[in-house]
């Protein structure tokens, strides 16, 4: 990406030694005690943790549950790990043939694998995206089957994390390129181009994600001559991805405006063409401005994939509230919600500590 | 979209709609693919259809798909089930992203007219709304309710039908309104109302997550009517005759005592021409509803059983969701199951 053309960073001076432990911890204390209102404030926290954290720690530690069946759980009355673990795999692959996990899985680990070589900074150049070009397809066809002897296994059955994570890496990789376009059409000077990218803009985001996946899914085909069919992940990749641009787009428009005029004049008068300057000069900027904003949507993005369970894809969190209904396990909606909360923590706040990272080596000046 | 491009799609719509009138278009449709596209209830339906630790459905409404199949080609497995929620399932059914619906539907007026186009070839579950009190009140009928303490959902249905039925039967009750099903449960369990009310099926399930749910009756009223019914689309009279007759076959089955365990025993030594036409041992049944063999109904019996078998296994007493047959007996039984003579 833009990033390529920034230079390297000046060597990092060491640091001058800060405070020891010591010092920090009685300027905490210090800081906790300071005053009627503050020692009000830490004493009435001290009062709610003693009153939450044991409770907490009997049931989801102490008495909790972690081999056995529903029935040991009941007894036990603690949290009951046992149904996270029973229900584990099924919310990593959903309803995939039970015989064909290890494709999804063997899916899983390329996808993951790439997303991390996709972080380091040294693996971005053209290879990159011929590595995704390759591995894409590759992707589909191992999870498609169909050909090389795999069976067929249609869109319909994909799911659990396998399909939340198809989506939102998809999604919003493909969203990304679209929304700089998006951005840069916004602003452009030609007339038709302005027009079309803000009616695109403003027609996705205005509505409802919901409303566009089932638009994608239930109403598209209705529309369609006979006989003609796009898969339906497929058309809720495509809906998925529009409203990436479309949000993304903003957040980009957001930093092209925030670049001083002179940024654009010093490029036109060294004679770029519009696009060399783009390139060069105002979209690493911009970009690299915007990142915490970029973030903050991506995570929220993220989050939106749960909302492909009105079309009846079975993402992650559909999957576990699908684990809730089995008879023999009836009753312990608390530690799935719990176990879906942490995956969904863990993801975000990686997300969100990569983009801190990003932010630190493509601005060294603000460090 | 702009409303002339609307207009001319919706146009379209109607046209290709009114064109569709041809008897079978949707069971050919199903036959060239090869397998039946059944939608279940997403995420899960406790009892009725629910996918287990290794991506596989089961549930009385699965199986009640996996016998249309054993009619349609002969074969069980040659079913594809598509989750469906509340909101979406009429949508994809219309837009042929499924072909029959099992997910306990209830068949309605506006459901089955002209407008919607569904159409419900045969009953499934009788289902609606039900009182559950606690064993210790000694209580054997909702008329001996006066003055309770009823525990119920604001603005729903249930609401309304449990305060008709109060005022119906000039009762007095305390409603303890209560926005979510968890909780509405440990305000009941701990006492805090008398009365729980939900419909009998998902009363039922929630009955089994009580502290003792031995202690706890459901009473006999029905304070709605909730007839359940595999739904299809208007238009294909053979796929109608299947659905119905595969339901039928399930009924006639458990009316004339033919189990699982004795179907090939009674097909080879009964004399009952009623029950030799059903098991395809004379007459042309299976031919005559297109059924992919002559004697479909003994297939799916040997596979599944009949409806109590299915029932039981998956809904009946001995499940963790332990209903009753109550209505979803057969009418010799004071149930209200009555099929038609296979004849």
């Amino acid at each position: 990406m833009s990033a390529t053309t920034l230079t390297p960073s000046a060597p990092v001076q060491a640091a001058p030694r800060g405070p020891s432990f010591a010092e920090r911890a009685t300027g905490f204390l210090k800081a906790c005690f300071d005053g009627p209102l503050n020692t009000a404030i830490t004493l009435g926290c001290l009062a709610v943790l003693w009153f939450a954290v044991p409770p907490f720690w009997a049931w989801a530690v102490t008495n909790a549950t972690w081999n056995g069946n529903a029935q040991a759980c009941r007894e036990a009355g603690g949290a009951c790990w046992a149904f996270v673990r029973e229900k584990f795999w099924f919310s990593i692959f959903g309803l995939y043939p039970f015989e064909e996990r290890w494709r999804p899985a063997t899916m899983i680990t390329i996808l993951v694998a790439m997303v991390i070589a996709s972080t380091i900074r040294r693996f971005w150049t053209k290879w990159l995206f011929l590595a995704w070009a390759i591995a894409a397809p590759v992707m589909w066809m191992l999870m498609q089957g169909g050909i090389l002897g795999l069976p067929y296994v249609q869109t319909r059955q994909w799911g659990g994390l396998t399909i939340t994570g198809v989506i939102a890496v998809f999604g919003l990789a493909l969203g990304y390129p679209l929304a700089i376009l998006l951005a840069l059409g916004r602003r452009s000077e030609l007339t038709l181009v302005r027009w079309f990218c803000t009616a695109i803009i403003e027609c996705v985001r205005g509505v409802p994600l919901i409303s566009l996946l089932f638009m994608a899914a239930i109403m598209l085909p209705l529309f369609m001559p006979q006989g003609v069919t796009i898969d339906r992940l497929v058309r809720v990749l495509v809906a998925y991805t529009l409203f990436t641009a479309a949000y993304m787009a903003e957040v980009v428009r957001g930093g092209l405006q925030a670049m001083p005029k002179g940024q654009y004049e010093a490029a036109d008068s060294i004679g770029l063409s519009y696009w060399q300057k783009m390139r060069l000069i105002i979209l690493p900027q911009a970009l690299t401005i915007t990142i915490p904003a970029q973030v903050n949507t991506f995570i929220g993005l993220f989050k939106d994939t749960t909302l492909v369970v009105v079309i009846g894809v079975f993402d992650f969190f559909t999957t576990l509230r699908a684990a809730l209904g089995d008879p023999n396990w009836l009753g312990f909606p608390t530690e799935a919600y719990l176990f879906a909360a942490f995956v969904y923590f863990v993801l975000c706040f990686a997300m969100s500590r990569y983009s801190q990272n990003l932010e630190k080596t493509l601005r060294p000046e603000s460090r | 979209m702009n409303w002339k491009m609307f207009a001319a799609a919706a146009a379209a719509v109607v046209t290709f709609g009114a064109g569709d009138a041809l008897a079978g278009r949707d069971l050919d449709q199903i036959r060239a693919r090869g397998n039946l596209l059944c939608g279940v209830q997403g995420p899960s339906n406790p009892g009725f259809g629910v996918p287990d630790a290794q991506g596989r459905w089961s549930g009385f409404n699965v199986e009640i798909c996996r016998a249309i199949a054993i009619t349609i080609f002969g074969d069980p497995n040659r079913v594809q089930f598509v989750p469906v929620t509340t909101q979406s399932r009429f949508p994809a059914l219309s837009a042929g992203e499924v072909d029959v619906l099992s997910n306990n539907t209830t068949w309605t007026l506006t459901r089955d007219s002209n407008v919607n186009r569904f159409n419900f070839p045969a009953i499934t579950f009788y289902d609606g709304q039900a009182i559950m009190v606690p064993r210790r009140l000694n209580v054997t009928s909702a008329r001996q309710l006066n003055g309770a303490t009823v525990c119920v959902q604001p603005g729903t249905t249930t609401e309304l039908n449990i305060s008709d039925f109060f005022r119906a039967n000039n009762l007095r009750f305390t409603p303890v309104v209560i926005a979510d099903l968890d909780e509405i449960r440990r305000a009941y369990d701990s006492g805090r109302c008398d009365v729980f009310t939900n419909d009998f099926a998902a009363l039922a399930a929630q009955r089994t997550l009580l502290t003792r749910p031995a202690d706890h009756v459901i009473l006999p009223e029905r304070l709605s009517k909730e007839p359940l019914a595999v739904t299809i689309r208007q238009g294909d009279e053979e796929l109608t005759n299947i659905v119905a007759w595969t339901t039928f076959a399930l009924i006639d089955a458990e009316e004339m005592g033919i189990t699982q365990a004795n179907v090939e025993q009674i097909a080879g030594s009964s004399t009952n021409p009623v029950v030799r036409r059903l098991l395809g041992v004379e007459g042309n049944m299976g031919e005559s509803i297109n059924a992919a063999r002559p004697d479909f109904a003994r297939q799916i019996i040997r596979t599944f059983g009949n409806y109590g078998e299915i029932f039981e296994r998956h809904l009946g007493v001995n499940t963790p969701l332990g209903l009753e047959r109550g209505m979803n007996n057969i009418w010799t039984r004071g149930g209200l199951l009555y099929a038609p003579p296979a004849r």
